[in-house]
């Protein structure tokens, strides 16, 4: 799961994030909206441990991320919208860099286990430069997941994505779903939003607007709320 | 036990990555390369400047080298966020610093090892009785440059003209290292005996400890924001 507390965030006079409160239990798919500069990827990257926050408490995972952030990053999988990953390595070599830094058992079962589910074992020794930007999205949803997190913090993943990519995608997060992982997706598509999410969360300059359910919005109103 | 598994798989990476495209290293051997040989024309073969000038100019071209390396070095980390990718491991940051400064002083030395045969033989330096304690001068000189270059490198990357921040930082921090790997090399091949040359030995070892133990402790303020 994880719990926000009153978190905040600032980069000097700038206040990125004020106040956002929220909790996202256990095997939720949550999906964090908002305009261009709202505080997304900031808050995601507290979440994942990159920043610390200026004011407040995260817990992840059920570790709180001030005292715990090891133990934190063990347990999480994060996908941004760079791929996090080097391209003069194969997407084997890469895998397996982040395997070991992972420390994960059985690493090369696991790594042909998620090559063959990304569609990617034809190409496993290719560096990964070569790939398009739907292959290396793929391929770092495969990076972001080897250690088989609780929780997968997804920062605008679909960027530049195909529709067969996109598809392959969210048939992985639902599958991740099903397993008990808590996915928490900042994403600019509403429609996909309002069609996958369990749990909508809107962020306007930096404040929590809204936390709820598809069901208890509709699109224009959504609309309204993310160009305030 | 896992930290120095984690050491060993970044630095591993890091190798694999240099194997490949080898930029670090052809931008440094290119560089000192050229210092000794411009040097080499402008004195008098076998004269006594020659010989004097020589441990200068070598840790010229060798700080020199090893800015291109350093700068270099921490790019390739910032391709693709990759430095994102590493610090969401769960791996302490003092454990990618390490691999990062072993990683550095790796290249920078295997530079070091392919220039000094060349100083030797266009400067007509001797070093025969000499080579053992010449090499720890240029290891104990070059992790003290490699470690502070480690950390500034990271500095200057988040900064708008990285290319000259880096050495601007670098080289005034880094004057006791150099200096004292000067001497050192000055006393060693003029011949001198190992127990003049040792205090500057012991400089550098001092200099190396302290910029370490600094660097490690401030690495993880620095990367993370």
């Amino acid at each position: 799961m994880i719990r926000t507390e009153h978190i905040g965030k600032s980069f000097g006079p700038l206040h990125a994030l004020h106040e956002v409160n929220f909790a996202i239990p256990q095997g939720e798919w949550a999906a964090l909206l908002g305009a261009n500069g709202a505080g997304k990827t900031t808050l995601i990257r507290m979440l994942a441990a990159l920043t610390r926050p200026s004011a407040g408490s995260i817990e992840v995972a059920g570790f709180d991320l001030e005292r715990h952030a090891h133990k934190v990053r063990q347990r999480i999988g994060v996908v941004s919208h760079h791929p996090l990953l080097y391209g003069d390595l194969s997407a084997e070599e890469n895998l397996r860099f982040y395997g070991r830094m992972f420390q994960v058992e059985n690493l090369q079962n696991r790594i042909d286990e998620l090559l063959s589910l990304m569609e990617l074992k034809k190409r496993r020794h290719d560096l990964v430069r070569t790939f398009s930007r739907g292959m290396q999205q793929r391929l770092s949803l495969a990076r972001a997941v080897l250690h088989q997190p609780g929780v997968l913090l997804l920062d605008e993943p679909f960027t530049g994505l195909d529709l067969h990519a996109t598809d392959l995608l969210t048939r992985f997060i639902e599958k991740a779903i099903a397993g008990s992982v808590t996915v928490f997706m900042s994403v600019h598509d509403l429609d996909y939003a309002l069609a996958h999410a369990q749990r909508l969360l809107v962020l306007c300059k930096g404040r929590l607007l809204m936390d709820t359910t598809p069901g208890g919005i509709g699109r224009d109103q959504l609309v309204e709320l993310i160009r305030e | 036990m896992n930290s120095l598994r984690q050491i060993y798989t970044i630095l591993y990476k890091d190798v694999l990555l240099e194997l490949r495209s080898k930029d670090i290293l052809t931008a440094m051997l290119i560089f000192s390369l050229t210092v000794v040989v411009i040097f080499n024309f402008v004195f008098e073969p076998g004269s006594a400047e020659m010989a004097t000038s020589a441990p200068g100019i070598l840790w010229v071209a060798f700080a020199f080298a090893s800015n291109l390396g350093l700068s270099r070095s921490f790019a390739r980390e910032q391709e693709n966020s990759n430095m994102q990718g590493l610090l969401i491991c769960p791996v302490d940051r003092s454990a990618v610093f390490t691999a990062k400064v072993i990683g550095n002083v790796l290249f920078i030395f295997l530079v070091e090892l392919v220039t000094l045969p060349v100083m030797v033989l266009f400067f007509d330096l001797s070093i025969g009785a000499v080579w053992l304690p010449l090499l720890a001068t240029l290891l104990l000189g070059t992790l003290g440059f490699a470690t502070v270059g480690t950390l500034f490198s990271v500095i200057s990357a988040n900064t708008r003209s990285r290319e000259v921040m880096l050495p601007i930082m670098l080289f005034p921090v880094t004057v006791p290292v150099i200096l004292a790997a000067i001497k050192s090399t000055a006393w060693l091949l003029a011949g001198r005996d190992l127990g003049q040359v040792w205090p500057w030995l012991r400089l550098l070892i001092a200099f190396d400890v302290l910029y370490f133990v600094v660097c490690f402790l401030l690495y993880e303020y620095v990367v993370e924001e």
